[in-house]
C-alpha cells in the first residue's frame, strides 16, 4: 500500500463485508429455513433467525428422507455422491498421471497422436455429446451402477496436462541417477515420480472431488433406480417431487447437506484448493 | 575395478548432427581420466555414452572385458556424480546411499555396512536422517559421491561434479576427490571444462575439441608438448601466447612454422631482446603480474614478477627451448 | 521434452490404454455418432433413417426458437461474465490493499466454488420465490412485482444471479493472484508521479491486469454456455416462454424430452465448433497449457 488513506481503507472493508454478505446470503437463507418446520412458512415470507427444528429436519432427511416422494434417504445419496465423487476423483488421477508418465518418459510411435486423442477431449463436454454418450453407457449396461455414474467422466486432458507439467519440471538427472541406481520405468515412477508429486496430487484430488460431487447432468440422465440416486442430481427431483408447493424446510436441509462436504473440503484444505485451481488452468 | 576401453567412438544425433567422432581411449585399471574441453566439445556425450544414458552411434565401448554398447547403465556396473547431484529430494541421505543397492536386492545387513562405511570415508555420518535439501551445497556433494562409493562399481563417473560450488570449497572438494580415488583405485572418468581442475586431478588428460580428441597425455606432457594450437591456448593459465610468424619474422629456426607459441612465464625482460612489446594493460596478482602488451599487431601475455616500474615499451627474450611450433594450416605442432 | 527416456515400446502403451480407451469409448464415438446423426432424419417411429444432408442444419437457421435460444445464450453468457467478473473484480482490489485480513475475507469468498450449480440454482429460486422468498419481499416495498414464473426478464435476472454468483469465488482468487503479480514498484513509481488510487487502478493496475482479465473472459463465457445447465434445470427449465432456454439445455431437451434426433445431433455440432473456437482462442491467446 502506498499511501495511508483512512477513507480509502474503511470503503474497502465496506466493499468486502458486503461481498462476503451477498456471498453468504443464499446459504443463511437455506440454513434458516431449514431449522424451522413446513408451517413457519405459511405467514408468507420465511423467517430470518434460525428455527429451533435443525436437529429434526436433517435427522429425517438423513434417515428416511420424503417418504412419499419415492426418494431415498439422503444419506444414501450422500454416501452415492460419496462413492461417485471418489471413483471420479482417484479414476482421474490415476489414468492421467500414468498417461502423463508415458507421453513425457517414452518415445513412441503415435505418440503425438495420443496426445491430441487426450487433448480432444477438452473440446467435448459431455453437455455437447449428451444423447450419443448415454447411448453408449446404455449399450455397455452401465445405467444404474457405479461404473457407469463415474468411468465415462475420467478421461482429463488437464489432469493429463498437469502431470505432464510436473514431471518435465523434473530434473533429467534425477531420471539417470535412478537408472544407473537399476531403477526400471515402473519402479522409478512408484519410488520418485509418486513421492514428488504428492502435493500436486493432493491439490488435483481437492478439484476434483469437487468436480465430482457436483456432477448433475450426467447421473441425472444415467440413474432410474433411487439405489443409485447422487444427492446433487437428487435435490431437484426432491424439488419437483414433493407433492404441491415443495416442503422447503426439507428441500433446504438438503441444499445444505449436498454443500457441505464440498465446502467443507474447500475451508480445510483451503492452500491444496488454490494450488489445484490454478495449476488445473495454467 | 576394471580397465575401460573406448574404440573408435562417434555419436550421430537423429537430425545427422556429429557430436562426437572417432574417439579411442584406452583407460587402465584404477585410472584417474579426465575429459576437458570447452562447452560442446563433446566430453559430457562421451561420458554419457560411457554410462549408457546417450545411445553409442558408432564404435564400441569395454568396461573390463564386456563389450557394454546395448547394455542398461544399471548393468554396465558404473557409478555417476552429477553436477547437480541428482539427489532424490523425498528420501533422506541414507535412503539415497542405499536405493541403488536396495534395487540390486543387496542384503540388509551389508547395504548398512556400505552405508555406514562411506559415510565414515565422506564424513556425512552426522546428516544420514537428513533430507538433501536441509544439506549444505558442499555435503550435498559429499552425498552424492557417497551414492557412487557404496555401489563399489567397476567405475566412477563424474560429470562436472564441482561447478555449483563456490570457488573455495571447489578447491576443497578437488583435493578430496584426489584423495578418495587414490584411496579406492577406482577407475575414474572426470569430465570438466575447467582445465586448472583437469590439470590437478588427472593421471590422463583428454582434450577434447569439436567432438575430437586433440591429444591424450599426462598433465605434464600436455602442458610442456600441447599438440596442437587448440590445446596450447586451452590448457596453462594465463593461455600461451600464439603469435603469427609474419609478426615476428626476426626469430631463428622458426621459419617453417605459421605459428608460434611461447608461455607467458617463458618470456623475459632483456634489454637486446628480438621482442619489442608495447604494454597495453597490467593485471596485478599480489605475487606477480599478468602484463599484455602487443608486438606486430598480434596479442601477447607476460608473467613478470610485482613491485617493478613499467616502461612504455618491453624488449623480451624467452628462455632458450621454451617456443613451440605449430603448422600453419592443421596447427599440430612440429617437433 | 525429456533428454532421459525408458526404451520400452509396448509399456507406454499399456500406460496410456485405460485413458485412451475411455477418450474413444465414451467421447470419440459418441462425438462421431452425433455428427453423423446431424445428417440424418428418423422417421417418426424411429424405424427408417435417411441421409438428408445439411438440412438439419438449415431447419436449426430457419427455425426461430433456436435462433432464439442463440440470442438467449449470447444475453445470458454476457450478463453472467460481466456481473461475476465486475464484482469479483471490486472484492479483489479491496483485498489488495489489505495487509492482515486478506487470508480471513479470501476464506469467506471462496468457499461458493464447492457448491453445485444445481444447488446454487436451488437456494437462488428459494430466495426469490415469489410467495415465499425475501427478496420478492424486498422488491415489493419499493414497488417491483417479481415473477420469475411468468416474466421473462424476471427468470433471466435469476439464472444470471444464480450463475454469477457461484463464479465470483474463482474469478477473485484469479484477480487477486493476477493483482499480486503487478509489481508494487510500478504502482509506487505513478504514485510519485503524482497519480491519485483511482488514476492509477486505471493508467496502472487494469492495463497489466488485462491478461488475466482476458482469460477470465473466456473461463467464464466457456462456464456460462456449458457449466450452467444444471441452474437452468434446477430453476427455470428453460422458460418461461423459452426465456431462459440456453443452446445446452435446449440440445438435452429436444435430444432426450422431444426425441427430436436429428435436430439435437446438428445442435451439438453447433455447441462442439463453439467450443473448438473457445478452446483455440485460450490456448491461442491464453497462457499455453501445451508446448506442441
Amino acid at each position: 500500500m502506498i499511501e495511508n488513506r483512512p477513507g480509502l481503507n474503511l470503503l474497502a472493508h465496506l466493499t468486502l463485508m458486503l461481498g462476503v454478505v451477498v456471498v453468504a446470503l443464499p446459504v443463511w437463507v437455506a440454513f434458516v429455513a431449514s431449522t424451522h418446520t413446513a408451517t413457519d412458512f405459511m405467514s408468507g415470507t420465511i423467517p430470518m433467525w434460525p428455527g429451533p427444528h435443525l436437529l429434526e429436519n436433517y435427522g429425517r432427511m438423513l434417515d428416511s428422507g420424503v417418504s412419499t416422494s419415492g426418494m431415498p434417504p439422503v444419506g444414501t445419496m450422500m454416501l452415492n455422491s460419496l462413492i461417485m465423487a471418489l471413483l471420479i476423483a482417484c479414476g482421474k488421477i490415476a489414468i492421467s498421471i500414468t498417461s502423463a508418465f508415458a507421453i513425457v518418459y517414452f518415445r513412441f510411435p503415435l505418440r503425438r497422436m495420443a496426445f491430441w486423442c487426450i487433448f480432444i477431449t477438452l473440446m467435448l463436454p459431455v453437455e455437447v455429446r449428451i444423447v450419443p454418450t448415454f447411448q453408449v453407457v446404455a449399450d455397455l449396461g452401465m445405467l444404474n451402477s457405479y461404473a457407469g455414474l463415474s468411468v465415462p467422466l475420467i478421461a482429463s486432458a488437464t489432469a493429463t496436462f498437469l502431470f505432464r507439467q510436473v514431471f518435465l519440471t523434473i530434473p533429467d538427472e534425477l531420471t539417470e541417477a535412478a537408472r544407473i541406481d537399476g531403477a526400471g520405468p515402473m519402479k522409478f515412477f512408484r519410488d520418485i515420480l509418486l513421492p514428488l508429486s504428492r502435493t500436486n496430487i493432493a491439490a488435483l484430488f481437492v478439484i476434483l472431488f469437487i468436480y465430482g460431487w457436483n456432477q448433475y447432468l450426467w447421473p441425472l440422465l444415467i440413474t432410474t433406480s433411487s439405489d443409485y440416486y447422487t444427492i446433487v442430481a437428487g435435490i431437484k427431483r426432491m424439488a419437483d417431487a414433493v407433492d404441491g408447493l415443495p416442503q422447503w424446510h426439507l428441500v433446504m436441509a438438503t441444499a445444505m447437506l449436498a454443500m457441505l462436504p464440498p465446502v467443507a473440503v474447500v475451508i480445510g484444505m483451503q492452500r491444496l484448493f488454490v494450488k489445484g485451481l490454478v495449476e488445473t488452468e495454467k | 575395478m576394471a580397465s575401460i576401453t573406448l574404440d573408435k567412438i562417434g555419436k550421430i544425433y537423429s537430425g545427422g548432427t556429429r557430436a562426437v567422432g572417432d574417439v579411442s581411449i584406452d583407460i587402465a585399471d584404477g585410472e584417474f581420466i579426465v575429459l576437458v574441453g570447452p562447452s560442446g566439445c563433446g566430453k559430457s556425450t562421451l561420458l554419457r555414452m560411457v554410462a549408457g544414458l546417450e545411445s553409442i552411434s558408432e564404435g564400441t565401448v569395454r568396461i573390463g572385458d564386456r563389450v557394454v554398447n546395448d547394455m542398461e547403465p544399471a548393468d554396465r556396473d558404473i557409478a555417476m556424480v552429477f553436477q547437480n547431484y541428482a539427489l532424490y529430494p523425498h528420501m533422506s541421505v541414507r535412503q539415497n546411499l542405499a536405493y541403488g543397492l536396495k534395487n540390486r536386492r543387496t542384503p540388509k545387513a551389508e547395504i548398512d555396512r556400505r552405508v555406514a562405511q562411506a559415510a565414515e570415508i565422506l564424513q556425512i555420518g552426522p546428516y544420514l536422517d537428513r533430507k538433501p535439501r536441509a544439506l549444505s551445497g558442499g555435503q550435498r556433494q559429499r552425498v552424492a559421491m557417497g551414492r557412487a562409493i557404496v555401489r563399489e562399481p567397476a567405475a566412477f563417473l563424474f560429470d562436472e561434479p564441482l561447478s555449483n560450488l563456490d570457488a573455495k570449497l571447489r578447491v576443497t572438494m578437488r583435493l578430496e576427490i584426489k584423495d578418495l580415488q587414490r584411496r579406492l583405485r577406482t577407475t575414474s572418468i572426470y569430465v570438466t571444462h575447467d582445465q586448472l581442475e583437469a590439470m590437478t586431478l588427472a593421471d590422463r588428460l583428454v582434450v577434447l575439441n569439436g567432438g575430437r580428441i586433440e591429444q591424450i597425455g599426462t598433465p605434464l606432457e600436455v602442458y610442456r608438448k600441447p599438440a596442437s594450437t587448440f590445446v596450447a591456448g586451452f590448457i596453462g593459465s594465463p593461455a600461451m601466447n600464439l603469435i603469427s610468424n609474419r609478426a615476428v619474422p626476426h626469430l631463428p629456426g622458426t621459419a617453417h612454422a605459421g605459428t608460434i607459441g611461447i608461455r607467458p612465464e617463458d618470456l623475459t625482460p632483456a634489454p637486446d631482446g628480438p621482442i619489442d612489446m608495447e604494454i597495453l594493460a597490467v593485471e596485478e596478482l599480489g605475487a606477480q603480474r599478468l602484463v599484455h602488451g602487443q608486438t606486430g599487431g598480434e596479442r601477447l601475455t607476460v608473467t613478470l614478477p610485482s613491485g617493478v616500474e613499467l616502461p612504455r615499451t618491453l624488449r623480451l627474450a624467452w628462455r632458450p627451448g621454451s617456443l613451440h611450433l605449430f603448422q600453419a594450416e592443421s596447427g599440430r605442432r612440429i617437433d | 521434452m525429456k533428454r532421459t527416456i525408458f526404451r520400452n515400446q509396448l509399456l507406454p502403451w499399456l500406460l496410456l490404454a485405460p485413458q485412451l480407451a475411455i477418450t474413444f469409448v465414451f467421447f470419440l464415438w459418441p462425438a462421431a455418432q452425433a455428427i453423423r446423426q446431424s445428417f440424418l432424419r428418423q422417421d417418426a417411429f424411429g424405424i427408417n433413417t435417411t441421409f438428408v444432408g445439411l438440412s438439419n442444419f438449415k431447419a436449426l437457421w430457419t427455425s426461430p426458437e433456436y435462433l432464439n435460444s442463440l440470442q438467449v445464450t449470447a444475453v445470458f453468457a454476457v450478463s453472467v461474465t460481466i456481473l461475476s467478473m465486475g464484482f469479483s473484480l471490486l472484492l479483489a482490489v479491496a483485498v489488495d490493499r489489505m495487509i492482515r485480513s486478506t487470508s480471513v475475507y479470501t476464506t469467506l469468498l471462496v468457499w461458493p466454488y464447492a457448491v453445485a450449480p444445481a444447488v446454487a440454482g436451488i437456494l437462488w429460486w428459494f430466495i426469490f420465490n415469489p410467495t415465499i422468498g425475501v427478496m420478492p419481499y424486498v422488491l415489493a416495498t419499493v414497488g417491483y412485482d417479481w415473477n420469475h414464473i411468468s416474466s421473462k426478464t424476471d427468470a433471466m435476472i435469476l439464472v444470471v444471479i444464480a450463475s454469477a454468483w457461484k463464479q465470483i469465488s474463482y474469478n477473485f482468487l484469479f484477480f487477486v493472484a493476477g493483482l499480486q503479480s503487478i509489481p508494487a514498484s510500478l504502482r509506487e513509481a505513478a504514485a510519485i508521479d503524482g497519480a491519485g488510487p483511482v488514476r492509477r487502478f486505471f493508467d496502472i493496475t487494469l492495463p497489466l491486469l488485462s491478461p488475466t482479465t482476458f482469460f477470465l473472459l473466456v473461463v467464464n463465457i466457456v462456464y456460462a454456455m456449458f457449466d450452467t445447465f444444471a441452474v437452468i434445470d434446477a430453476t427455470t427449465e428453460g422458460g418461461p416462454a423459452q426465456a431462459t432456454n440456453i443452446m445446452v439445455y435446449k440440445v438435452y431437451f429436444d435430444g432426450f424430452v422431444g426425441q427430436n434426433m436429428g435436430s439435437s445431433a446438428a445442435q451439438s455440432v453447433v455447441l462442439m465448433l463453439i467450443v473448438i473456437a473457445l478452446t483455440v482462442i485460450q490456448f491461442r491467446w491464453v497462457e499455453k497449457k501445451v508446448a506442441y
